[in-house]
């Protein structure tokens, strides 16, 4: 028999949001390497709109759980919802994006379904027959290569990024929308979620930055700073920042580039000391020029720079800062 | 409040990390160890809120011998025992195995808190706290970025993408995944240091816990590790940090066109 693939689909404010639609894209992918078949399925309140939205991709069938109950998202909720549809329909994979609120319940599931979960993989290759995952290790300094066991349902989630959502393929008709009864009820219900907000002191917008200089921890003591400001100005650029420096109260949490932070898409994106781990790579990759400085030759932002100097920032900043004013008043 | 932290030791960030002969980890001789970052993070949210409400805070780590070390730090920073899980049996396990083997050895502690980084620095499958959490039976909340107690409920604040948050009002006990950020983690102090040596550590093994090995057979594996490989077309600059510096700027200037 062909195999099934159901992927979850993720929703915020009344749209479907764009992880998912890279993870339909995985999921089509495998299943026309594989002539599997791919079903998604959307948990929440009054859905009819939001399932014709993802009903537009081509996909088999959309499985709509619709509940007062799942009006917003819960762990113990959506988990409940989706071990009734997993029990029902039985998928031999489970795909879902790696966002911050698959995390919060991917592992629960897998934990009630007793499955292994491949989580935050960047894609897959074929091997014997054999789904073998590919996923950072070690802050990126390594690659891994996984496999699931035999016992279905498998369940993966890929990482922001790894799929492109321009590849999802439409459906010449819409995709046909079945209820399905799995509502949870309030005992399911532990956590009572509050509204969505951001933080009232959000004061800088680098996502509108043409030029960023951005600081990681081989900036090394918060009195170093001020180097990497002076260069900020000699360019004309606006200061960022990688997570650990903002959580080291060195700059502002809205200096923060990556997952947690702000994604920026600058002209011109300068990263001092900073390694570049996947948190980091999500919120950056969009600039059109990188110029990366670290003095090891293996950190991962390199793979995405287009200018490398392997060195000690202490040594090359001053220099640099130099030129730039030599370049500007010239 | 009795207060559990789950950590873990892992690899020293600036190790310079090497593939063992068998392909599918590093060699783990010969590197530093520390506590895995983000538990830092959870262990300090612990003892400040042992601080504010009083009990005790206890700590649990699954690793060999080694892993006494990550302890010792934690307990010089003022947690007040630990439980070591310490057998040939736990090595290879997945993070389901892993929260099971957890699970285990925290239900008879009863403790009306456990609190755990959000990941690990090495693996960073970002499974193990919430797996715990549905084994233990209770519920979870993760990437957390406050905690307000208050009697038997606590309110969280939940870090959301892109800058956004959330707060979660929820019942006691449960389990919490920290974010790093959440606060600035001490230094243990010579006095901590000192009192660290006659905190207990008491070892738990698979036979202690009544676990057999059908129930932690990994449901994942990891078949071999890497160096990831190289698909970028980066243009290294090289020469003295003068020449390095003339080389970027023309470059920025009459190549990449952002100057």
């Amino acid at each position: 028999m062909a195999e099934s693939i159901l992927v979850f689909a993720e929703h915020q404010g009344g749209k479907i949001v764009r992880p998912t639609w890279e993870a339909i894209a995985a999921a089509q992918q495998i299943a026309k390497e594989a002539g599997a078949s791919v079903s998604a399925v959307i948990l929440g309140e009054n859905l009819t709109a939001i399932a014709a939205e993802i009903a537009a991709a081509d996909l088999k069938d959309v499985l709509a759980v619709d509940g007062a109950a799942l009006k917003e998202y819960t762990p113990g909720g959506y988990c409940f919802a989706l071990k009734k549809v997993i029990e029902d329909r039985k998928p031999d994979w489970v795909i879902f994006s790696h966002t911050y609120q698959v995390r919060d319940f991917a592992p629960k599931l897998a934990a009630m379904l007793n499955r292994g979960l491949a989580s935050d993989c960047l894609g897959y290759r074929r091997e014997d027959g054999r789904m073998i995952f590919v996923r950072q290790v070690f802050q990126g300094k390594f690659n891994a290569d996984i496999v699931l066991a035999d016992e279905t349902p498998r369940l993966v989630t890929f990482q922001a990024g790894s799929f492109r959502e321009d590849a999802v393929t439409r459906g010449s008709n819409p995709a046909p929308v079945f209820r399905i009864a799995a509502a949870p009820n309030a005992a399911n219900i532990r956590t009572q979620p509050g509204e969505r907000f951001r933080e009232a002191k959000q004061a800088v917008d680098l996502t509108q930055a043409e030029l960023i200089v951005a600081v990681g921890r081989g900036i090394k003591a918060p009195e170093n700073l001020d180097l990497a400001k002076r260069l900020a100005e000699a360019l004309g650029a606006e200061l960022g920042a990688s997570r650990p420096i903002c959580d080291s109260g060195w700059l502002p949490m809205d200096r923060q580039i990556g997952s947690s932070g702000q994604t920026v898409a600058p002209k011109l994106y300068l990263a001092l000391g900073i390694s570049g781990a996947i948190q980091h790579q999500v919120g950056m990759k969009g600039a059109r020029t990188v110029v990366a400085v670290n003095k090891d030759k293996e950190a991962p932002i390199f793979e995405v720079a287009t200018y490398g100097i392997v060195g000690d920032l202490f040594e090359v900043v001053p220099p640099l800062i130099e030129e730039l004013k030599k370049v500007k008043a010239g | 409040m009795k207060i559990a932290v789950c950590l873990k030791q892992v690899p020293s960030r600036d190790s310079v990390l090497r593939i063992n002969a068998a392909g599918n980890w590093i060699q783990e001789t010969d590197i530093n160890y520390e506590v895995n970052e983000p538990d830092i993070y959870a262990l300090e949210e612990a003892l400040r809120l042992k601080e504010a409400q009083g009990g005790e805070v206890v700590i649990c780590s699954l690793g060999p011998a080694r892993a006494t070390q990550a302890i010792k730090e934690a307990l010089a920073k003022g947690a007040d025992r630990a439980l070591h899980l310490e057998d040939a049996a736990f090595e290879g396990l997945d993070a389901n195995g892993i929260a099971k083997v957890f699970a285990a050895a925290l239900k008879p502690e009863n403790p009306d808190l456990i609190v755990t980084g959000l990941q690990s620095d090495d693996l960073g499958f970002a499974q193990t706290g919430v797996m715990l959490a549905e084994f233990l039976g209770l519920p979870h909340s993760t990437i957390i970025m406050q905690i307000e107690v208050n009697g038997g409920r606590m309110r969280v604040k939940r870090e959301l993408e892109a800058g956004w948050f959330q707060w979660i009002d929820m019942p006691l006990p449960a389990v919490l995944t920290i974010q790093s950020g959440i606060n600035k983690p001490r230094y243990a102090t010579l006095k901590g240091i000192m009192a660290a040596k006659n905190k207990p550590v008491r070892k738990v093994s698979m036979a202690d816990l009544g676990i057999n090995q059908q129930e932690i057979a990994p449901g994942l594996k990891v078949l071999k590790i890497y160096p990831p490989v190289k698909q970028s077309k980066t243009e290294f600059l090289e020469g003295s940090a003068k020449e390095i510096a003339v080389k970027l700027v023309d470059k920025l200037k009459n190549e990449a066109r952002v100057l």
